[in-house]
């Protein structure tokens, strides 16, 4: 494996040119405030950073706590292989969002102030009680890989003995806060487009944020793959996206009952520009996976599968963004006159945390212990002789450890 | 004693001295404003009827008696206060804006071009109304409370000429303690005091004059609600008022679903750990009958 990080690849120079842009939109947000920096004004105070950066980017790291349940609350074991880049991922992405909301708050500083002036009375509270908690138990699910990767044996046998609670609690902090950030939006419903605002908004976030953890695994495992010729095996990714399309089907049966008992499906003809995005989210979510999963070779395929995720993705983003962005349009429009898009320094830092989120995990994969099979070539390239003893005591999980002891 | 404003929109003649009031006793800039933001707590919509007539509506806060804004608030920094002013403390707040987004009037402004910055809006004048006359100063002229310690308002600190001045436009015709903008109006179209009493005197004004007004007063209703209150002779939707706002207080909406988090997480909580305790158990039964299996297996041999 090649050590140097100097070969400039296509990626690399795109990627230096996106954190430029990002760099110097730093400068502008914390020099002259978010009324240089963003599109924001009196009348649209929320936009691209709440609405990607911190409501889709959650959403996005959903894996981590979906894949943790499924592999070591229903022991389906045959998953065990994806679980760290799962955990990884999410783990990764909390971070990205807890940066992203640095960038969003006017007085960024105060952010601890959630801790002491607590009102449980608001949405918003709770989401930032539980992002706080939930990235610390992502942290201390994700501290094996490092324990392992450093030889820290002790720290590591204790974190393994709480690994069952701590999967539990994570669960159900996700529960608790991937459905409230859908809950924030119950206080306007005068204000959203029918399509979006609805009383089931926190079920139907939770369940969404499910089917797109799975999405996002497989996204991940087939970019990994093809970076570093490392991966998991293309049966496994099957059984993945057909649990995600299964979760799918129960999303979209509950939201178009929701949408039918709303008496919203009235708009649907309408050929307006809401309606387009209903379209576009219902395409990338539902209609392009289903048909690319049931092609017979393409489904069955690596690429096949990789697509069918990618499309949940992109599906779910166009979801979260007409929830925060596009169900708004019609109220700025009727009432002030006014329309909202992000401006390029908006899409210049979310642009370039997303990048950031690569980078990383390109450096973690390919330093760390996340991959099956990369962890044995790690570790014997490193020294080979007392590599073999330990790495063979790494492998099994530390759910199988629990019971062994 | 909760107290409200009672704005007749039938009195106004649109000449502006609540916005200046409004302005002269916050320090704002002095200046002519049609839309409210983080300087301009109150201000006059010009709208012109079909039959040529102009017609002036007051904007401002409506200090709902359950606001969306202070459910919202993470950090509690919006508070209704029992005087019945919906006020705001900056030093608690975060800038998440999460009031802005919620408030059915759209009423939060922000500081966008600051880099500390502060959301801001109408306070019912609340500081100002509760700053005592005869509030001693100290040695360097500024006020100070009946602790000690110096008054500031609004993250100014109050001298004592800040105090006559403060204290001369917050008292009305009846030596009572109002608002600056029901002080200064001449026609006496917004008129400041309690709110049980307002109500009251607003159906009053329907009944004498049927033909003048709308028949509504808005603010009663409207989101569970409010302390400010509007007549009008032109329907509120024309005159550019929030008519969709419906009439259940909004935090409802969020406590409904927030209630029921922790039953939540103890039924999830416990059905996880069953079923963790399940398969676990399963997976146990299966490795001891084939270590049994492979014991007969061995024995037969």
């Amino acid at each position: 494996m090649k050590l140097s990080l100097s070969r400039i690849t296509f990626w690399k120079a795109t990627a230096a040119v996106f954190l430029l842009g990002g760099l110097v939109t730093t400068i502008i947000r914390f020099g002259w405030g978010l009324g240089a920096s963003t599109n924001l004004s009196d009348m649209t105070p929320w936009g691209l950073w709440i609405g990607f950066d911190v409501v889709t980017g959650v959403g996005l790291a959903a894996g981590g706590f979906t894949l943790a349940g499924i592999v070591h609350i229903f022991h389906i074991k045959r998953f065990h292989p994806i679980v760290r880049p799962a955990i990884l991922t999410a783990f990764l992405g909390y971070c990205l969002v807890i940066v992203g909301l640095l960038f969003d708050l006017g007085r960024p500083w105060a952010i601890w102030h959630a801790l002491i002036y607590q009102n449980p009375h608001s949405v918003l509270f709770e989401v930032a009680m539980c992002v706080m908690t939930y990235t610390a138990v992502l942290a201390l699910e994700f501290s094996p890989v490092v324990l392992e990767r450093f030889r820290l044996q002790k720290i590591l046998k204790v974190v393994k003995a709480i690994t069952v609670p701590l999967i539990i609690l994570g669960i159900l902090l996700s529960m608790l806060h991937q459905s409230s950030l859908g809950s924030l939006y119950l206080i306007v419903p005068q204000k959203m487009h029918p399509y979006w605002y609805s009383p089931m908004l926190p079920v139907l976030f939770f369940v969404s944020a499910i089917s797109v953890g799975l999405g996002m695994t497989i996204v991940e495992s087939y970019l990994s793959a093809r970076a570093f010729q490392k991966t998991l095996e293309t049966p496994l990714l099957r059984d993945l996206a057909r649990i995600m399309i299964g979760v799918l089907l129960v999303y979209f049966m509950m939201r178009g009952i929701d949408l039918f008992r709303r008496d919203a499906l009235g708009y649907l003809l309408d050929g307006s520009f809401e309606t387009f995005m209903l379209y576009l989210e219902v395409a990338f979510m539902l209609v392009i996976p289903l048909l690319l999963f049931n092609i017979r070779d393409w489904g069955r395929s690596r690429q096949g599968l990789f697509f069918t995720a990618f499309s949940v993705v992109l599906g779910f983003i166009t979801n979260r963004l007409n929830v925060t962005m596009t169900s708004l349009e019609g109220y700025y429009r009727d009432n002030f006159g006014v329309s909202y898009f992000p401006g390029i320094g908006e899409l210049a830092i979310t642009i370039s945390i997303v990048t950031v989120g690569f980078v990383i995990f390109a450096l973690a994969v390919k330093y760390l212990p996340i991959f099956p099979h990369h962890e044995e070539e790690t570790v014997l390239r490193l020294d080979s002789a007392p590599a073999r003893a330990t790495s063979a005591s790494m492998h099994p999980s530390p759910a199988s450890e629990l019971r062994r002891h | 004693m909760p107290h409200a404003i009672l704005v007749d929109l039938t009195e106004c003649v649109g000449c502006g001295a609540c916005r200046d009031a409004c302005q002269q006793v916050h320090h704002f800039p002095q200046e002519e404003c049609t839309q409210l933001d983080a300087h301009n707590f109150t201000t006059l919509r010009q709208i012109e009827t079909a039959e040529g007539e102009e017609v002036f509506a007051r904007q401002m806060c409506q200090h709902c008696q359950d606001p969306a804004c202070a459910s919202a608030c993470l950090v509690g920094a919006l508070e209704k206060t029992r005087d019945g002013a919906v006020t705001w403390d900056t030093d608690k707040c975060i800038g998440c804006r999460y009031c802005m987004v919620a408030c059915p009037f759209d009423i939060p402004k922000y500081e966008w071009n600051s880099n500390n910055p502060k959301v801001r809006k109408c306070t019912m004048c609340y500081q100002e109304r509760h700053l005592r006359a005869d509030a001693t100063t100290d040695s360097e002229g500024y006020v100070l409370d009946r602790s000690g310690k110096r008054v500031s308002i609004d993250g100014r600190l109050v001298t004592g000429e800040d105090r006559d001045m403060i204290v001369e436009m917050t008292t009305n015709s009846e030596s009572k303690r109002a608002t600056a903008c029901s002080v200064a109006c001449p026609m006496g179209a917004t008129v400041f005091g309690e709110r049980s009493a307002l109500l009251a005197e607003a159906h009053r004004r329907l009944r004498a004059n049927p033909d003048t007004y709308v028949q509504k007063v808005y603010g009663q209703k409207e989101v569970g609600g409010t302390s400010v209150f509007y007549l009008s002779s032109m329907p509120f939707e024309k005159l550019g008022f929030s008519t969709k706002v419906g009439t259940e207080g909004l935090p409802d909406r969020t406590w409904r679903v927030l209630e029921k988090l922790p039953d939540v997480v103890l039924t999830a909580g416990v059905a996880l750990s069953a079923v963790y305790w399940i398969t676990n158990r399963r997976e146990d039964v299966r490795k001891y009958e084939e270590e049994l299996k492979k014991q007969r297996s061995q024995q037969k041999s």
